[in-house]
Formats: C-alpha cells, sequence, structure tokens
C-alpha cells in the first residue's frame, strides 16, 4: 500500500486512542479528587506535567486551575494533543484515505469531531464526566468499527500498530499520574485514602472489575502496577499492546515471529521479551516513575523506526 | 405544503406547463408531494441535508483554522427530463464528443482542419489551453477526452444549447450519484412507481473506461486517480470516485519517475502505474514540461506519457477546445469531420476578433453577456443587461485591447424548476451538467447534475456563487417502472437458524 495511506491509517488510529486517552487522564483526576477528603488541595499541575507538555501550557494560561487545565486538554485548539485537536487530526488523516477505510469508519470519526466541537461550544463544565464517557465510547465504537468493517489486511495492521502503540504509551502515562499525586503525601501509604486512590485509578484504565477477578482480591499498589504493567491479557496492559503490535507488525511483514529483518522488528521484539521476563519487584527496585519514563521513551523509538522503515520510503 | 398555488411565469418551467398543470412525465411526484402532510416535505428536505453532511459530501472553505465544510446545498425538488428528450441530447453529445476527440487528434497531429481553411491558425497558436508539447502525441486509441461533463441549458422557447464542454477536469459527477442515494430514501415510493433510469453504473464505465487505456498485454494494470490533495475544493469527489472505483488515490508526492516508468511509493517500495485518472491541470502536472512552480505534478511524467508507458485521462491538451473561440466552432468541426449538422446548437456566439462582428457586440453591450475565452466559474464575464454604463465601458476597451480574447452571446432565459425557499415553491433557473465517457464506446450518464441559482431571480448556478444542486430524472412517459426486477431466491432446504441451547 502507498506510504502516504499507511502513515495516515496508522495516525487516525493513534490520534483516536489519543483523544481517548486524554479522557481518562481527565477523568482519573476527577476521580481522585472526588475521594480526596475536603480541605485537600486540588492537584491539577501533575496532570499537565505528565502530558510532557507543561512548558506549552505555562506559555498560554497564567496558573494551572481545575478550569484551565481541562480547558487546555480538553478543548484548546492550539494545543495539539487536546481532544479537539486529536480529533481533527484523526478527521483529516480520514478524510485523505477515505477511499481506503470503510464508510462507517469515516462516519464514526466524522461523528465523532463533530461531537466534541459541539461540547467545545456548550457550557461544558456541567456534566464533565458524561462527557468523557462519550468520547470513551465514541473511542470504542471506532476500533469496534473499524474490526467488523475493514478487511483485515496491511493498512487494518498499521491501524491496529498505531493505536496500540498509542495506548501502551497512556497507560504509561496513566500509571504515573498516581505516582505524582502520591509523591506529596508518603504517609498516605496503605491507608484507605491510598486504596481510594488505587481503585480510582484502576476504574479509569477501565481496569477495576477485570483486576478483581484475577484472583488477587484486594487493591495492593504493586498488583495494580503488575496489572496495568505486565499482565498478557488485559488490553489495556503495556506488555499485551506490545505483544498485539508485534503480531501486527510481522503480519505485515511476514516475518516469523520470533526473528527479525528490520529495526522495527528488532527493537520491538526486545521490548517485548524484555517485559515477558521482567518482574514488578524488579520494577519497583528500579522505580516505578523511572521505569515507566524509560518504557515511554522506548516506545517513541519504535514509532521512529516504523516511520524511517514504511513511511519514509525514497527511490 | 401543496403546489396548487405554483406559478411556472413567463419562464419555460421543467415540471409544469401551466399553473397546476405540471408535465405528463411530473405528474406522480406532484402528486406525492401534494399528498404529503404538513411539513413532511420541510422534514425530509432536512433530513436529505443531515445525511449529506454526515455522508461528508462536502466542499472545502479554508477561510478559517477549523476547515470549515459546507455542503453544496442540495434541494429535494428534482428536475425530470423525459425519455424522448433526454435521447436527442444523449445523441447530441456523443456527436459532439466524437467530432472534439477527432478535433483535437487532428490539431495535435496533422492539423488538416487548418490546411482546408476552417480554423484560421492564428486562434489555435493563440489558445492558453493548446499546449506546444503535446504535438504528435498519440493516445491510446486516439482518444483524448475520456471523461467530459458537458454544460447545456435551456432557454425561454424550449431549446436546448451547449453553453460549455469542459473538457479538462470536470467536476460534480460525485454529487449526481450522492444525490440519488439521498433522494432514493427520501422519495421512496415514487422510485417504485415512476421508471427513473439508474445513474450507479457511472463508477464501473468510468473504471472501463480507464482500464481501456491500459496497454492490452498487461493482466492485472494499476488505475490510481491523481488528487491536488485534501485541500482542493473537489477532494471529496476524488476521493469518492477511487474508493466507488476500487483504485488508488495518489497526490504527487506519492508519485515518482524511476527507470524511465512512473512509480509509486509504497510500504513494500516503488510500484509501477500504468493509468492515471489525474484531478490537476495541465499547467500543474510535471514542473519540467510546465509549470517550475508547481509542487502539486511529478517531475518527469511528460517524458514518460511521451513514450506511452503510462496513459492519462484526460489526455493532456484537451484545454485547448475548451476556449470559448474553438468553441464557436464546433458545429463547422461536426460538419467537417463527420458531415453530419450537428443535432444539438451551440449558443449563438459573436466572435470579437472579427471586426464586423466586433462592432455588432460594442454596440449592444448592453443585451449581451461578454466572456473571456480562457477564464470559467463565473470569472471574467459581463452580463451587459445588468450591468453600469461604466462596467460595459471598461469591457468595450478591454474588447478593443485584446479582441482575440472576447467572445459574446444573447442574455439566455434559464428555464427553471421548483424549487424549496423558505416556506414556498420558487422557480429557479437551472442548468445541466451530463457525463461523458469515451471508452470503447461512448456512454452518456443518464441525467447529469442540474445546479440551481438558490437566490430568487439569480442566472449563477455556481457552488462558489451561492448555487446548489437537484437530483435529475430521466423518466419514460408510458406507465410503470419497466425494469425487470429479479425474484428473489428463497432457500428451499429450509435451514433451522441456530439456537443456543438451555
Amino acid at each position: 500500500m502507498l506510504s502516504r495511506v499507511a502513515d495516515s491509517i496508522y495516525w487516525l488510529n493513534r490520534y483516536v486512542e489519543r483523544a481517548e486517552n486524554v479522557a481518562r487522564f481527565i477523568d482519573v483526576n476527577l476521580n481522585l479528587l472526588l475521594d480526596s477528603p475536603t480541605g485537600v488541595i486540588q492537584q491539577w499541575e501533575p496532570l499537565v506535567l505528565t502530558t510532557g507538555d507543561l512548558p506549552l501550557f505555562k506559555e498560554r494560561y497564567s496558573e494551572v486551575t481545575a478550569e484551565n487545565a481541562i480547558q487546555f486538554l480538553t478543548f484548546d485548539r492550539q494545543y495539539p494533543n487536546s481532544i479537539i485537536s486529536c480529533l481533527f487530526a484523526a478527521r483529516e488523516n480520514a478524510r485523505s484515505i477515505r477511499e481506503v477505510i470503510s464508510s462507517e469508519m469515516w462516519e464514526q470519526v466524522n461523528s465523532f469531531y463533530f461531537m466534541v466541537q459541539e461540547a467545545a461550544k456548550s457550557n461544558f463544565l456541567s456534566n464533565l464526566s458524561e462527557f468523557f464517557a462519550e468520547v470513551k465510547m465514541a473511542s470504542h465504537l471506532f476500533s469496534g468499527v473499524m474490526d467488523g468493517t475493514m478487511t483485515h489486511n496491511e493498512g487494518w495492521h498499521f491501524g491496529e500498530i498505531g493505536r496500540l502503540l498509542e495506548r501502551a504509551d497512556k497507560t504509561a502515562r496513566i500509571l504515573d499520574v498516581k505516582y505524582f499525586i502520591l509523591l506529596p503525601s508518603v504517609k498516605d501509604v496503605g491507608t484507605t485514602l491510598d486504596e481510594l486512590q488505587w481503585m480510582a485509578l484502576l476504574k479509569s484504565a477501565s481496569a477495576y472489575e477485570m483486576y478483581r477477578k484475577q484472583g488477587v482480591h484486594r487493591i495492593d499498589p504493586t498488583a495494580v502496577a503488575e496489572f496495568l504493567i505486565l499482565n498478557r491479557e488485559f488490553p489495556r496492559s503495556i506488555q499485551f499492546c506490545i505483544l498485539q503490535t508485534e503480531r501486527s507488525l510481522h503480519e505485515i511483514t511476514g516475518t516469523p515471529l520470533g526473528s527479525w529483518r528490520n529495526p522495527v522488528e528488532r527493537t520491538l521484539g526486545r521490548l517485548r521479551s524484555e517485559l515477558e521476563y521482567l518482574t514488578i519487584e524488579e520494577i519497583v527496585q528500579i522505580g516505578l516513575h523511572e521505569f515507566l519514563d524509560k518504557i515511554q521513551s522506548q516506545i517513541n523509538d519504535v514509532g521512529d523506526k516504523i516511520f524511517n522503515t514504511f513511511f519514509a520510503v525514497s527511490h | 405544503m401543496r403546489f396548487y398555488n405554483y406559478d411556472p411565469g413567463e419562464f419555460y418551467d421543467e415540471l409544469f406547463v401551466a399553473p397546476g398543470q405540471p408535465r405528463p412525465e411530473a405528474i406522480p411526484l406532484i402528486e406525492r408531494i401534494n399528498s404529503l402532510s404538513d411539513g413532511e416535505l420541510e422534514r425530509r428536505q432536512q433530513a436529505s441535508q443531515i445525511a449529506l453532511l454526515k455522508l461528508g459530501v462536502t466542499f472545502n472553505v479554508y477561510s478559517d483554522n477549523e476547515g470549515t465544510e459546507r455542503i453544496f446545498p442540495f434541494d429535494i425538488i428534482p428536475r425530470i427530463v423525459s425519455a424522448s428528450e433526454w435521447t436527442h441530447l444523449e445523441e447530441g453529445l456523443k456527436q459532439r464528443i466524437y467530432a472534439l476527440n477527432l478535433f483535437i487528434n487532428d490539431i495535435y497531429n496533422d492539423q488538416k482542419i487548418i490546411k482546408d481553411s476552417v480554423i484560421p491558425i492564428e486562434l489555435i497558436d493563440s489558445a492558453t489551453g493548446f499546449l506546444k508539447p503535446c504535438m504528435g502525441l498519440k493516445p491510446p486509441g486516439g482518444i483524448w477526452c475520456h471523461i467530459t461533463g458537458t454544460d447545456l441549458v435551456r432557454d425561454r422557447d424550449g431549446r436546448w444549447y451547449v453553453l460549455e464542454d469542459n473538457l479538462r477536469c470536470p467536476s460534480g459527477v460525485s454529487y449526481v450519484l450522492e444525490n440519488r442515494r439521498v433522494m432514493k430514501s427520501t422519495f421512496p415510493q415514487v422510485f417504485d412507481t415512476m421508471p427513473i433510469q439508474p445513474v450507479e453504473e457511472y463508477p464501473s464505465h468510468l473504471l472501463e473506461t480507464l482500464l481501456n487505456l491500459a496497454p492490452p498485454h498487461l493482466s492485472d494494470p494499476t488505475v490510481v486517480v491523481l488528487t491536488p490533495g485534501i485541500y482542493n475544493s473537489a477532494y471529496f469527489e476524488h476521493s469518492f470516485l477511487a474508493q466507488q472505483m476500487g483504485v488508488q488515490l495518489v497526490e504527487g508526492r506519492d508519485l515518482v519517475v524511476s527507470d524511465g516508468y512512473l512509480q509509486m511509493r509504497t510500504t513494500k517500495g516503488l510500484q509501477r502505474v500504468d493509468v492515471i485518472y489525474r484531478r490537476i491541470d495541465d499547467d500543474f502536472i510535471d514542473p519540467l514540461a510546465f509549470r517550475p512552480d508547481s509542487s502539486l505534478g511529478i517531475p518527469g511524467l511528460m517524458e514518460v506519457y511521451r513514450n506511452n508507458r503510462v496513459a492519462i485521462a484526460n489526455a493532456l491538451g484537451t484545454g485547448v477546445a475548451d476556449d470559448k473561440v474553438i468553441y464557436a466552432y464546433v458545429p463547422q468541426m461536426i460538419r467537417y469531420y463527420l458531415k453530419e449538422e450537428p443535432i444539438l446548437a451551440n449558443v449563438p456566439t459573436f466572435l470579437c476578433w472579427e471586426p464586423q462582428q466586433q462592432s455588432h457586440v460594442l454596440a449592444n453591450l448592453d443585451k449581451l453577456v461578454v466572456k473571456a475565452a480562457n477564464e470559467s466559474g463565473g470569472y471574467g464575464m459581463l452580463v451587459g443587461p445588468f450591468a453600469s454604463p461604466a462596467e460595459r465601458e471598461v469591457f468595450a476597451e478591454k474588447i478593443k485591447a485584446n479582441p482575440r480574447n472576447y467572445i459574446a452571446q444573447p442574455t439566455l432565459s434559464l428555464s427553471r424548476v421548483p424549487t424549496l425557499l423558505e416556506d414556498s415553491f420558487e422557480g429557479c433557473h437551472v442548468d445541466l451538467r451530463p457525463y461523458i465517457l469515451y471508452g470503447k464506446q461512448i456512454y452518456v450518464n443518464p441525467g447529469g447534475l442540474t445546479r440551481v441559482a438558490l437566490k430568487r431571480g439569480s442566472l449563477v448556478v455556481n457552488s462558489s456563487q451561492g448555487g446548489g444542486s437537484k437530483d435529475t430524472w430521466v423518466v419514460s412517459n408510458q406507465g410503470s417502472n419497466g425494469s425487470t426486477q429479479e425474484q428473489m431466491s428463497v432457500s428451499s432446504t429450509g435451514f433451522m437458524t441456530q439456537k443456543q441451547s438451555n
């Protein structure tokens, strides 16, 4: 398929997934705040910090209030990773490959964009969590529609890779939010408040119920981190995303799993096997934040290599 | 909303002969609309607009950073053409396209029509659409205009005229297909009772036309649609046609000339392209052969084309016959090449480069429409009866300074179709653009795009100037739907639907 088309379908999926995860980001913070005892200062700066775009925020807003942070992350068209910007970009990508994707996919991303655009016009603060729930559902609808209406060909696999890499990166960042929220109050570790916060975090990754079902019934911080990083079956865990990305990649190239013929396959295979043999104890030893930081840069590296291998074809 | 009070006025009305008296082929539609409950028609009009927006049938207005797209306004009262009248138009269009192709092929090769003094050579040389680099080209089958969208208008007396031929990259056919799709869901019962000729075969015919250009020894040629990109106002159509044909939509940056062939950049390396349906103007298609500042084209394409290693539809250079001065000679071309009388008339045209005709034009500027020879879309035009004396004076000077560049035509009273404006039916002026494909044979898609001037009394139908569109129905006069529908075969084996066991 055309390199430009592969690039567009990859980014179409990344942007939709990114919009969903920004909604999850804000949602986790809102949930954490709801569960906080009254009198605790609302913390929004860590949230903006984990997006990696705090400097950009400071250029545009004077202080980190709830309203500013939500405006920035949700409806700010000048900020390229806000929900509305992600959907605009997703839709522009979809528009440029309408003849490749199914009409149903186009219609879904089109009405998704219009939905957010409408919300941006109205007084949104009144029913925020309903709006974020709609964003998540619209994103799920998109991936479901893509799965059910598009041939699972090369283009579909590029789309999957885009979505899964984005999700792995964002799950890492959602975990990081908790790290920052937790820092100022180390004394809370192991308290009821701490447990409530970890539950809120799990819920934001749609992981609460699935976590409960896997046998460990107590909410244990290490077990939660393990679930979201290393679980091989939960679709939002980092390892699950990496495994599926690798599968799609090898479907595209035809290289047998377990071997490599290009830099993407090598980098990704290495990351996958690293995670396979890693334990949560080792991660704790490295430091959760440091580990998550490293994972994010490894995922970025895979993304760069995908670009160089498939999308930047010269003569 | 009912038609009881509708007055077709002093114009030719496409649906009514007189107040309360619809044309025979329109009766079932008018009866259906009159039987709708109050507000129902308006509801359906709104639903159709929403459907078009949802389908993304839009054109771009990129004036702000939100990337505003507008739907081409759509009116749900269709324009109806009787089948017998259509047969006449179809024959006339085929004759015209046939002659125009012979003409273009002649101009870029033997130039017999010039040697035989039918058309002066100066007119060809001075036509901006005449491309010297195309001299000696021999496109497959001698066909140059594979896709044409001829603009037709009907005057007060009911006579049809050809207004423009549009032999380069005519657009609008996607609206024909999408308007029809929306109309079928808006008036399903009417489609049951009226024998309306289908338009849906267009993409298949287009693909056949393009495949016909590939060298016969290729068993699986690669066809692409070449677009300037998503910011082009007709991008939706480019994408739509590629999708309907199941071929790749490419931009200039996807293509590269390598090893003497045109190739596209894919995830698995370079891949050869055999046929291009290009929606980029001649000037922009190859910066080495034409405009060096073009970033939309592919350097070296002309050379590959000249070596017959890629086919291009429409061929480069067809714009020579879109020149409005050359247009005036189409009736002579038909007589010269085909030894036939033209079936469809041109709008009477005065050529300002001929001194006698020029003085007639200058003396009658208040009655005529003056057009620049190489502009389209309503630009470079003077509508005499509506212009101020000062504006007429400006044009008189322009004509005298550059007579070759101007023609003049009488102001026509375009025919009208009832249209839903706010809360009443108004007669609005229309034109008609049928789409013609020249492959193994010439195919004319039944109907075409009816463009309508949505401002009261306006004669301008262009989308950029407040125009909209209507579905066009070619309808047989006699009785009910004549098309044979196959009986659905019912499975006789009677497999049970599986159920969950308790």
